[in-house]
């Protein structure tokens, strides 16, 4: 039973990659992921605002107090050196590269253009198979167009793609007006692959302490309709690979995926919720499931459920109950 | 040879020399000398290396007795070893210094002299420490300025070795310490010249060693001590020469050189200076510039002041010698006169008994002068010379102060100046927070070594710990700077805050066509008529240029924030021209690279913006010839204040204290308490505002208030007659004080800080705005006038009688009057609220012990105390003795009053009938438990008083006499409470024998710890409180080691009452504890976690932070009763929930962790599992301890 795929231009031997977030923060969690029999694994993602945010705390709490007292001009040892930068990122892909055979994916959340373009960079440098591009704007503004913001993604996505030369996916959101649009742009400025969807933090209000809470849940398997939907939509009119991401927990979730055209399927929320070896049990299952039904190859059913392969395109078009509109030609 | 030229504080000098040479470095923090310290230990952290290679080894010991050991130790096993310190620490290491320097041991102790605490403690500089040390056998040998500094300090370690003789190196305090000065640097070359491999060698071959076995240190007998004492003298003999020819050797490889006695002056002077230390540079400057005038005066800076050398001081004085004036930087009060003084005249008295004065037996006088850092100016120096002109010059002078109770004092003419027109002065006024200190600092170092000028920089801080002023002093220019002295006439002023404007008249030292520049919000056409009357005066009649800047402008658009230290330095280089424009900008932007580099591009590139940004907005101001302003200086405290504070305090606030006389002042340290609140600081720029609709009357903001700002009261109704028209009210919520009361929650706007921690724990919020809550915060300036209306209608509403309260519950028991406002301590302190809650609970018994710290600064350090008496006259009595006998000194008080007490007693019973029976056994048989049995103790008191002063009339002599001695013992029949406070530096470290000593006796104390887990007060030194996996001062990587864990230690005696309290986590927890410790018939220890500025955190949200302690775990709230145990039950309980998240969400809230992680990534990794083990491990023990159940007797 082959589950071999490609996607970035490099060869997987399964679709399933853990997507990025905390559990890859452990060398030895990855080595259980490629144990598993994950294709690769996208590390978390590298904060530039992050980094910034950290170095300006760093530099006000240890500047705020100095030279104001006389028995005390400052209250820290001041460091010769400090690593402020993303060495600890760094450090992790070689130390991962070393641990494992199977292609290590970084992911980057810049802030700055010079940011973007630096850290791929060093992503580059430090030995990451491929990188994807973490990007959003939440688009607060309401004087800011949407064309404006959507030239921006592709910008960077140009600037990078001219300054490295591994391979590049974009993890996009679903909140484009034209998200196909969109898709196609990001491929033309450069993406080799696109990561649907992105999740964000949602705010919560905590009516205890009249709060807000900004916080994660984890994905439940009804999330992965939205991706599935595009990934379809998209398959074969874009010339990016396309990664799945979003509520993918079962075998079925998988091979559903594949069939609407994803090149891998991301997760996460399931690793989390069951451990690494849920990556074994549904790599398992995927091929009792193809030697069930006869399948040979996962490259066999990719797309086969796709927009333009499917009998009845309009389904995924569908936005709303209305009764069923009948063809009448 | 091409040395560097390096721009460097005197501490960094000594350090520098000291690391470079030594091998083992044992230290402990003490200011002025701390520096030094910390500088060695940064740089043995980053494997800097020493003359042969090698990398010293700096260890913090618990004290300078324990520091001053291990120098014992390490010297006795072969190691070049130094140390460093100052004051009392010095003080504590004179034992081993009688060692070492009987056993003939080379070493250099370096020393930042300072002032040893009598009436006072002082943190500032004179030689009273190093005279204390003169009958240790030390060599003392003196420099006067950063560059001798370093050049004395690799002297002193080659005569050591030479000579045998142990030598302390000292420079003073401050001036020298921390003057920063354009030096040449020396190399490891000319260090290892001067050391000579041998004697490193030979000192090494003297170690003890199991291999070479011998015995030092024995216990000698009558018959032979004496002689063994004797044996050294040949040593101290060839001392002084050693260290000429040292001086001379190091002439030859460097090029300067020094004598035992420098004299300069006059070839034929006759009248002669002679002092050592920084002022001995101002004599030098004095003398020369009087000598260029054909004035007859010179001086002998003495170098090598022990051993005494008295052929070379002879040798140095010029025959023309007629009269002489001996300056000591010390006093000792009743000696026939001051050391110098007394070594000179012996010296000269010798000379001419044995015949071999060549000049005539000339006038000898002495005189104290520069106590304290006082200054010591070319003024007063003439002044001392004028002196000796007269035919019965004043002996025993002092010079620098108006000594009007005894007339010693030499009058001088302070308008007297003999700095050189070509030497920039330039004085800026900042604010400590604002970054101005460092600006200078750093612009002294981009003229002292991007051009040939000398340079020097000195910075004064005033001693409030929250909004305090600083003033930079920096001078510049192609002569040789020897004005050890405060610039009073400046070509350049700057102000970096407009408030300062009107407390200070601070262009008065302005010389004609000086610059003024001034930081404003105010626009080039508006900021004349902003200016004060005497301001735009002295502009005009001094001719000056004035520039402004809008400063915080330029800082918000680029991202500094409050940090306008880059923005007026780059104002400072554009106006005064130093370099070409675009060369100074250079220069700065090179600056800000080396200075920020490690911290990331954004910090570099925030501060390039803020220098690109300043020049678009620094302007000139055209100014008209005419004044216009009718704005006066403010008074510095109000005209209802009492004539001490007017008199002497005022002055102190307005800078004005050099000029109070001695009788002005308390012959023995004594304060009135009560005057924080006449010094009205206004440092607040945004103040909490109350809305009574929001509010829920809880009082925890009235808790948690550090400064004692925001208050609250509970009043009948009938009181609101007359009330000022915005002053807020509403009905109190409660019917404990009875039915028709209103309460009022209000702000001292004048005194607040605008430390936000109220409104953090404010719980109530808007309904309609959830931003807002029943405190927010709003500008201070438009709000002032009316809320100091409203502050003073407030403060005339009666308190709530304390019997009425019930203080158990945190709501009520934040009506008792604070007796402890307004300090100077950190905008939102963590340890305050604790020190005012005791101040509430128990002030008005309570006597207080309080160790050296923050909170003996804030809590005593001049003008103003914030201790105060309620309406009865009766509050807390405070003193401070040391840092390291505090609770021996507080168990002093205990068993003053337990005897004070029992002596009453003895004598009410022994007087029974003539007092009356029934007022005795009242007064004999009241357990005073709580405010209502004390109340009325106090009116028996009163009672007996009365009593005693109808029987004194009548009574006979020998009744009289214990008459009178009860009477003035009678208030001791009110219970007293004896408070112990100090932070964790004092109870973990220094003090900790005694405080354990003190647990252990059984004695009714309370010690309260203010735990802030590093030393504070002398700048986030490491103590044995730290938590490992913190960073600290000495603890540069990490500590290594977990905290102690103090409060077990003292529950292992049994009969200690421990607590463990956090407020920010539990406030009714730290209320109850408080409550219990004190009614605990025992020692109590309560150890309260105090968030601090050295935590590296957001101070508004302290109380967070002390929360997320306790729920991680790291900090248990626990309590241990001995009383629960007598009733046969666990005294433990453990009241805190922990582990409710991992130790890392904590600590990775405060930069001291933080920065482990970015500084040392695998140590941080690596200490924060072992300190998450810590946790989990210490938790599960108290556990066991709360779950334990005392087994039953049986009956």
């Amino acid at each position: 039973m082959d589950l071999s795929t490609d996607y970035l231009g490099l060869k997987l031997k399964s679709p399933i990659v853990p997507s990025a977030g905390p559990i890859s923060q452990e060398i030895s969690n990855i080595k259980q992921m490629e144990d598993a029999g994950a294709g690769a694994v996208v590390l978390y993602s590298l904060f530039e605002e992050q980094l910034e945010h950290e170095s300006l705390e760093l530099h006000h709490h240890t500047e705020v107090s100095m030279d104001s007292y006389a028995e005390a001009t400052s209250y820290f040892p001041e460091p010769f050196e400090y690593k402020l930068g993303p060495e600890e990122y760094l450090e992790h892909i070689k130390k991962a590269k070393e641990a494992v055979d199977i292609p290590i994916i970084a992911s980057l959340n810049g802030k700055s253009l010079g940011g973007w373009i630096d850290y791929s960079k060093q992503i580059e440098q430090a030995g990451a198979d491929a990188l994807e591009l973490n990007i959003y704007f939440m688009a607060t503004d309401i004087d800011q167009k949407s064309e404006e913001l959507e030239k921006k993604y592709a910008h960077i996505v140009k600037r990078v793609c001219s300054e490295i030369k591994i391979p590049i996916a974009v993890k996009m959101h679903p909140f484009f007006s034209s998200v196909a649009h969109m898709a196609k742009e990001l491929n033309k400025a450069g993406a080799n692959g696109l990561v649907l969807f992105n999740r964000f933090y949602q705010p919560d209000i905590n009516l205890d302490t009249l709060e807000v809470e900004p916080n994660v849940i984890l994905s439940t398997p009804f999330a992965m309709r939205l991706p599935l939907r595009w990934i379809a939509i998209l398959y074969g009119r874009t010339n990016a690979d396309l990664a799945a991401t979003s509520g993918i927990y079962t075998e079925t979730d998988v091979i559903k995926m594949v069939m609407a055209g994803a090149k891998v399927t991301q997760m996460l929320s399931c690793l989390l919720k069951f451990g690494i070896g849920h990556i074994a049990e549904v790599t398992s299952k995927i091929k009792m499931w193809m030697e069930e039904k006869e399948y040979e190859s996962i490259k066999q059913m990719r797309g086969s459920m796709s927009y333009m392969n499917v009998d009845d395109p309009a389904k995924f078009e569908r936005a709303n109950y209305m009764k069923v509109l009948h063809s009448y030609k | 040879m091409n040395r560097n030229k390096v721009t460097i504080d005197g501490n960094e000098a000594a350090a520098y020399t000291a690391f470079h040479t030594n091998e083992v470095i044992a230290i402990y923090p003490i200011t002025p000398s701390s520096n030094m310290g910390e500088h060695c230990d940064a740089w043995s952290a980053v494997g800097k290396k020493n003359i042969w290679g090698l990398i010293p080894t700096v260890s913090e010991l618990q004290s300078e007795g324990g520091a001053s050991g291990s120098v014992h130790g390490a010297l006795q096993s072969g190691a070049l070893t130094t140390t460093f310190t100052a004051s009392q620490g010095l003080l504590l290491m004179i034992p081993n210094m009688f060692k070492i320097a009987g056993e003939l041991t080379s070493t250099v102790f370096h020393v930042s002299a300072r002032s040893v605490a009598a009436h006072a403690l002082s943190i500032f500089g004179d030689h009273s420490d190093v005279m204390a040390t003169r009958q240790t056998g030390f060599a003392l040998i003196a420099s006067n300025n950063p560059q001798e500094v370093m050049d004395f300090a690799l002297i002193a370690q080659a005569a050591t070795l030479n000579s045998r003789i142990p030598f302390l190196h000292f420079f003073d305090g401050f001036r020298t310490s921390h003057e920063v000065m354009k030096i040449e640097e020396l190399t490891a070359d000319d260090m290892h010249a001067m050391i000579d491999d041998e004697l490193v060698i030979a000192h090494r071959n003297r170690a003890l060693t199991p291999d070479k076995p011998v015995l030092r240190g024995t216990a000698q007998n009558p018959d032979v001590f004496f002689q063994g004492r004797e044996t050294v003298n040949p040593y101290y003999i060839a001392c002084p020469e050693i260290v000429q020819q040292q001086m001379d050797k190091f002439a030859k490889l460097v090029g300067r050189q020094y004598k035992l006695f420098d004299y300069v002056g006059a070839k034929d002077a006759e009248k002669v200076i002679i002092m050592m230390g920084s002022g001995a540079s101002a004599a030098e400057e004095t003398v020369e510039y009087l000598a260029a005038k054909g004035e007859k005066v010179g001086l002998v800076k003495v170098r090598l002041y022990r051993p005494f050398s008295i052929d070379h001081f002879i040798n140095a004085l010029p025959q023309s010698v007629k009269s002489i004036s001996v300056l000591d930087r010390t006093k000792e009060p009743g000696a026939p006169g001051e050391p110098l003084y007394m070594d000179v005249v012996n010296s000269i008295s010798e000379k001419l008994v044995t015949g071999e004065l060549k000049f005539n037996y000339p006038k000898i006088i002495g005189g104290r002068y520069g106590l304290s850092s006082k200054e010591f100016t070319p003024a007063m120096l003439k002044a001392v010379l004028d002196n000796l002109d007269n035919e019965k010059p004043k002996n025993h002078f002092t010079v620098g102060i108006k000594e009007d109770v005894t007339n010693t004092s030499l009058d001088f003419d302070p308008t007297f100046s003999v700095e050189a027109d070509e030497t920039f002065r330039g004085k800026f006024y900042g604010l400590g927070a604002d970054g101005t200190v460092g600006a200078n600092k750093n612009s002294i170092k981009i003229i002292g070594e991007g051009t040939d000028y000398n340079a020097q920089g000195y910075f004064v801080y005033d001693s409030k710990k929250s909004g305090s002023m600083t003033i930079s002093h920096l001078r510049f220019g192609p002569k040789t700077i020897k004005s050890t002295y405060l610039i009073n006439t400046a070509n350049f002023i700057a102000c970096h805050q407009q408030v300062f404007l009107e407390k200070l008249d601070m262009l008065k030292e302005a010389i004609e066509g000086a610059t003024f520049l001034l930081n404003t919000k105010i626009s080039k056409d508006k900021v004349w008529d902003s200016l004060p009357e005497k301001v735009q005066k002295d502009l005009i009649e001094r001719k000056m240029k004035f520039y402004i800047i809008d400063a915080y402008k330029v800082a918000n658009e680029t991202g500094m924030g409050a940090r306008i230290n880059t923005i007026m330095q780059t104002c400072f280089f554009a106006i005064s021209n130093i370099f070409p424009k675009e060369e100074a900008i250079e220069l700065i932007k090179d600056s800000i690279k080396k200075t920020y580099g490690a911290k990331g591009d954004k910090i570099v590139q925030m501060n390039f913006d803020a220098v690109d940004q300043t020049l678009a907005n620094l302007f000139e101001v055209e100014m008209p010839n005419q004044v216009t302003s009718k704005i006066q200086l403010q008074p510095p405290v109000s005209g209802n204040a009492p004539d001490f504070v007017k008199e002497v305090t005022a002055k102190i606030i307005a800078g004005e204290g050099d000029d109070i006389p001695v009788s002005k002042f308390p012959v023995d340290g004594t304060f009135p308490l009560s005057t924080t609140k006449w010094e009205k600081r206004n440092i607040a720029l945004e103040v909490p505002v109350w809305d009574p609709e929001v509010c829920i009357q809880c009082n925890k903001c009235v808790m948690v208030c550090p400064h004692a700002t925001i208050r609250a009261k509970v009043y009948d109704e009938k009181l609101l007659k007359d009330v000022p028209e915005t002053f807020k009210h509403t009905k109190f919520k409660a019917k404990d004080y009875g039915d028709g009361m209103v309460y009022s929650l209000q702000v001292a706007v004048e005194d607040c800080t605008g430390c936000e921690l109220c409104v953090d724990v404010c719980p109530a919020k808007n309904k309609k705005e959830t931003r807002l809550k029943a405190i927010n915060m709003s500008e201070q300036v438009p709000l002032r006038d009316k809320e100091r209306e409203n502050w003073e209608f407030f403060l005339s509403i009666p308190e709530i009688d304390r019997r009425e309260i019930n203080v158990t519950k945190v709501k009520d028991s934040q009506f008792l009057e604070p007796l402890f406002e307004f300090s100077g301590a950190c905008s939102g302190c963590g340890e305050t609220p604790y020190v005012k809650l005791v101040s509430q609970l128990f002030g008005d018994r309570t006597i207080i012990a309080n160790a050296t710290g923050c909170s003996s600064i804030y809590g005593g350090n001049l003008p103003t105390t914030p201790w105060a008496t309620d309406k009865n006259g009766r509050g807390p009595t405070w003193s401070n003795s040391l840092f390291e006998d505090n609770a021996e000194f507080g168990f002093g008080f205990r068993l003053a009053i337990d005897k004070h007490n029992s002596q009453a007693k003895d004598l009410l019973q022994k007087y029974s009938n003539e007092i009356g029976g029934d007022l005795v056994n009242a007064l004999l048989s009241s357990a005073q438990k709580d405010e209502a049995e004390i109340y009325e103790q106090r009116e028996k008191v009163e009672a007996l008083k009365k009593k005693l002063n109808d029987l004194l009339k009548s009574a006979s002599n020998g009744n009289a006499s214990e008459l009178n001695h009860l009477l003035s013992m009678a208030d001791y029949l009110v219970k007293k409470s004896v408070w112990i406070m100090g932070g964790d530096g004092w109870a973990y470290d220094i003090g900790y024998g005694g405080l354990d000593h003190v647990l252990a006796s059984g004695s009714n104390v309370n010690v309260l710890v203010l735990d802030t887990e590093v030393y504070s007060n002398t700048g986030g030194q490491c103590s044995k409180a730290t938590p490992r996996g913190a960073v600290a001062k000495f603890a540069a990587a990490g500590k290594p080691s977990a905290k102690k864990d103090l409060g077990l230690m003292a529950m292992s005696y049994g009969n200690v009452y421990v607590a463990k309290i956090a407020m920010g986590a539990n406030d009714q927890h730290t209320l109850r504890a408080f409550l219990e410790a004190e009614a605990y018939d025992g020692p109590s220890l309560i150890i309260a976690y105090s968030h601090c500025i050295a935590h590296g955190i957001n101070m508004a949200k302290g109380m967070k932070n002390q929360k997320a302690a306790v729920d991680s775990g790291y900090w248990q709230l626990y309590r241990f009763n001995p009383d629960l145990a007598e009733e046969g039950k666990n005294p433990f309980k453990l009241d805190s929930k922990g582990l409710k998240m991992p130790l890392k969400d904590y600590a990775y809230m405060e930069t001291r962790y933080k920065m482990l992680t970015k500084s040392h990534p695998k140590i941080a990794d690596k200490l924060i599992i072992e300190a998450q083990e810590d946790v989990t491990n210490k938790w599960k023990e108290y556990e066991r301890l709360a779950s334990w159940e005392p087994e039953k007797s049986e009956e």
